[in-house]
């Protein structure tokens, strides 16, 4: 039998499946990582309970993450009959009435919906909201709707489709699509794809390799770990056609330990789809055979990048090394080896079914295509957004991420994880595609995006993703070793008030030399952080060195706690009780003031006090030892 | 009789063996460049000193010249603003991590430290950046001809080059991560303790202070 009869069999097969499984009530519950932390086990075994409690024929199934990660637990109903709706946070008690009120007496409970999935008269839909206007999925778009444990349910929704059109293609025309798509790596770099193949598959040498990168050790960063516990097979069909092109016979997926819900995932994603002859000899009656391997990765932020990869995967500390030579030309095991990110594979069976026009038609010219981003920090709706590039950072973090918690102020949104940049309020309009970061002084990076408010206090924010780099950095090169020890060791002097003014310049002459002279990508890019903060926020620098004074009020040394008397009662003492220093005293008028000597910093007292009175405050610079706490004069003050 | 390429370093033209790398070469030729991590017979250089840099006619920034292959028609300059300016910050760098006081060192005046500071007019002081080594690591004396001070090291991999593939002792070997890498035994032992069999010959090529021979030794020749 032919490729396409082959895979029309499958085909057919699973949606037949599907639709039998459509015609019942059906719940879905997101039991990725992010559900599961908010309590989806639970909420899933309640639903389980109350199903076989009320004997309904129901079926309840686990799906991966949506994106709304804010709205964990989150469910999916669909009933005929009814619109499918998305019901988010649901608790135990909110599962037990779906299925009382809604699958057993017909309510479907629109108090607990957040959005339904497809257009109906009853309820808004997603694309409804600014969210979902903005939004556009491509790789997202069947996270947290699909079985990732059951082939069939991708099988269903057009997948492997890209590979059995593949498997009768030539290897350098899809190459071609690819490189015509402009699709650029989303691993950090924006590498083209397409260039990328090719060169592996000119490169001298063989067997050649694939690996697909999953390390993901930006903190903050859980895009690819959504995707490796939604829709693996998105990712391993992306896989296999990045081997049919370079034609390579052996794939890796480099996963990082800490995911041991996704390494479940992927390796009974690889059993199924051996079993469905997807993946193994001669797939789906072709003549081409490649399998694929899981390796789990041991934990260093470093060990994402390719060549430390490479070496880790050989068994070796996982230490970086010069390039070049590429891993196109020596890769592992010193042939060549394509090496691509959980994102990148994932676009790949979509542009081949719908052709670089398609995908090119999203996006910018440079850059066209999706974003993934993880929305985190002062942001009202944390979780997983897929834009078009080219979508501004204001539409971002206020349309897709409702704006900023608690009424307070943006300040800067740090982007692209710990080696990207933090842009201030006037870079709100920059269309978010990897040149216009880039030129901002930030990168697309992983995708992290960590929103900022007048709080943060930027030095901090700095020193924060320096200390994270400098710990990471595996020592090789004398760079990264030792300059972004060095570096850190001014930015703690900094935020201790310990600064002089001479070592702003200091920072910028040490960040450019590190950035020109590391070995490898970390050390040239862990200074960005300072160089924007500096750039951006040098007045934050200087006024915690020339003035000792923190504008965020966040700096501990920098700071005071003091009671304002205008607003403290003589009738609640609920701040003395919370202060674990007895640092809080009750002057003869029965108002409430604190011993700047006993004082620990630690923001008891600030918690503790009751909102109507609000009169425990920080002020920078701090307070002199034993003054009274009335002169707190023109300091910035919260 | 292999075939020759012809270079340019800093104005003068010279014919180097072809396949050769440009840091060899250029040493070769007599044109000094600062280096410390590069050993002749290792295929791939670690590149991890990261002090000999140079820049390309053709490439946009300084790259150190142990990575690059000679090739017909290049032209080289040893010292720009920018390479002076790398080598400069990279050798405080390493200052910064290392006990100085060279008048108590056995290897005053046979370090490479103090020949790259000569060399380019460096200071063998710290003056910009901060002191990094505020905790001196234990000296090891363990072996019986030579000592280690890990505060003398810098990293250089040329003890460990010997141990693994002239002596093939599998000795000693990069330990621990980030800041804390050094040269050690495996499970930081003392070298008296691990399977080191004290031949020497990791001595013979630190290039600074680290592995010295016990005095008594060096009288006997
Ligand atoms: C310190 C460091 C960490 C990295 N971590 C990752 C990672 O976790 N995942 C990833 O895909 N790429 C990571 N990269 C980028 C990879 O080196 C490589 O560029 C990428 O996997 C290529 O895939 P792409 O072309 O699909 O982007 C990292 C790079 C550096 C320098």
């Amino acid at each position: 039998m032919s490729v396409s009869q082959n895979f029309a069999d499958l085909r057919s097969a699973a949606i037949e499946k599907l639709e039998a499984i459509k015609e019942k009530p059906l719940i879905l519950v997101g039991t990725a990582t992010c559900g599961r932390a908010a309590g989806a086990l639970e909420v899933l075994n309640v639903f389980r309970e109350e199903v076989s409690k009320h004997q309904l024929d129901v079926q309840v199934e686990e799906v991966g993450c949506m994106g709304h990660c804010y709205a964990e637990p989150l469910v999916v109903i669909s009933n005929p009959g009814f619109p499918t709706l998305a019901y988010g946070p649901v608790d135990e008690g909110t599962a037990q009435r779906l299925v009382s009120d809604y699958l057993v007496n017909g309510d479907p409970c629109y108090e607990f919906a957040m959005a339904a999935l497809e257009p109906n008269d009853e309820f808004p839909t997603f694309e409804d909201f600014p969210r979902g206007v903005i939004e556009k999925k491509i790789i997202l778009r069947d996270c947290g709707l699909i079985d990732p444990d059951d082939i069939d349910h991708y099988l269903a929704k057009d997948g492997y489709a890209a590979l059995a059109k593949v498997l009768e293609m030539e290897p350098t025309a899809v190459i071609d699509e690819i490189k015509d798509a402009k699709l650029r790596g989303r691993g950090g770099a924006g590498f083209p794809t397409g260039v990328k193949w090719e060169f592996c598959y000119k490169a001298k040498g063989s067997p050649k390799y694939v690996i697909c990168n999953a390390d993901e050790g930006d903190p903050g960063a859980f895009m690819d770990r959504a995707i490796l516990e939604s829709n693996p097979h998105q990712l391993i069909e992306g896989l296999i056609i990045a081997a049919y092109a370079v034609q390579a016979a052996t794939g890796y997926i480099y996963v990082r330990a800490e995911y041991p819900l996704a390494i479940e995932r992927l390796q009974n994603a690889l059993d199924q789809a051996r079993e469905k002859g997807l993946l193994g000899d001669k797939m789906l009656g072709s003549d081409f055979s490649f399998d694929i391997k899981i390796f789990p990765g041991s934990g260093a932020f470093v060990c994402g990048e390719e060549t430390a990869l490479i070496t880790s995967i050989e068994g070796s500390t996982g230490l970086p090394s010069h390039r070049p030579p590429y891993p196109t030309t020596a890769g592992l095991f010193g042939k060549p080896t394509v090496i691509n990110n959980v994102k990148t594979l994932s676009y790949i069976p979509h542009i081949m079914r719908q052709g670089a026009e398609w995908f090119k038609s999203i996006g910018t010219e440079n850059s066209p295509g999706t974003a993934v981003f993880a929305l985190a920090g002062k942001v009202v709706s944390t979780g997983l957004a897929e834009v078009p590039m080219g979508t501004t950072i204001r539409e971002l973090v206020y349309d897709v991420g409702n704006g900023i918690k608690d009424e307070k102020e943006f300040k800067a949104v740090q982007i692209g994880g710990p080696s990207g940049g933090c842009l201030p309020e006037s870079s709100l309009e920059l269309p978010i595609d990897f040149d216009s970061l880039q030129q901002g002084g930030a990168m697309m990076g992983s995708g992290g995006i960590v929103v900022l408010n007048e709080d943060d206090c930027m030095v901090e924010i700095a020193r924060f993703f320096l200390d994270f780099t400098q710990k990471e950095s595996c020592g090789k090169c004398t760079f990264c070793r030792l300059g972004t020890k060095q570096m850190l060791e001014i930015l703690t002097d900094i935020t201790q008030g310990k600064g002089k003014p001479e070592d702003i310049d200091l920072l910028q002459e040490l960040a450019e030399d590190i950035k020109l002279g590391s070995l490898c990508s970390l050390g040239k890019t862990a200074p960005n952080p300072v160089l924007t903060t500096i750039r951006y926020f040098r007045d934050e620098y200087e006024a915690h060195i020339n003035e000792g004074r923190c504008p965020g009020l966040m700096c501990k040394e920098l700071i005071s706690y003091m009671i304002v008397p205008e607003k403290c009662s003589k009738l609640c003492d609920v701040c003395i009780g919370s202060c674990p220093t007895e640092a809080i005293y009750t002057r003869p008028d029965m108002l409430k003031a604190i011993h700047q000597d006993k004082c620990f910093k630690c923001n008891s007292c600030l918690v503790a006090c009751p909102p109507q009175y609000k009169a425990v405050i920080r002020v920078s610079p701090p307070l002199e030892e034993q003054t009274e706490a009335e002169e707190g004069g023109n300091a910035d003050e919260q | 009789m292999s075939s020759k390429v012809n270079i340019t370093i800093d104005g003068e033209q010279y014919q180097v063996p072809a396949g050769e790398n440009l840091l060899w070469a250029a040493l070769d030729c007599g044109v000094y460049i600062p280096h410390l991590c590069s050993i002749r017979e290792k295929e791939r250089s670690d590149a991890s000193c990261r002090l000999c840099f140079v820049e390309i006619e053709g490439i946009p920034n300084p790259v150190t010249s142990c990575t690059q292959e000679v090739r017909e028609g290049m032209v080289v300059k040893t010292r720009t603003p920018l390479v002076d300016r790398l080598v400069k910050t990279g050798f405080e760098l390493l200052l910064s991590d290392h006990k100085l006081r060279c008048g108590k060192c056995p290897k005053n005046r046979q370090c490479e430290l103090q020949k790259i500071a000569k060399e380019r007019k460096l200071k063998l002081k710290l003056t910009r950046l901060r002191p990094l080594l505020t905790e001196e690591e234990p000296v090891d004396d363990s072996a019986k001809t030579f000592i280690y001070d890990p505060n003398r090291c810098i990293l250089c991999g040329q003890c460990i080059w010997v141990d693994h593939h002239k002596v093939e002792a599998g000795a000693i070997g990069f330990i621990n991560r980030g800041f804390d890498r050094k040269m050690g035994t495996f499970g930081d032992v003392s070298l008296a303790e691990s399977i080191c069999t004290q031949c020497g010959e990791c001595v013979k090529v630190c290039p600074v202070g680290a592995l010295t021979f016990k005095v008594e030794e060096v009288e006997k020749g």
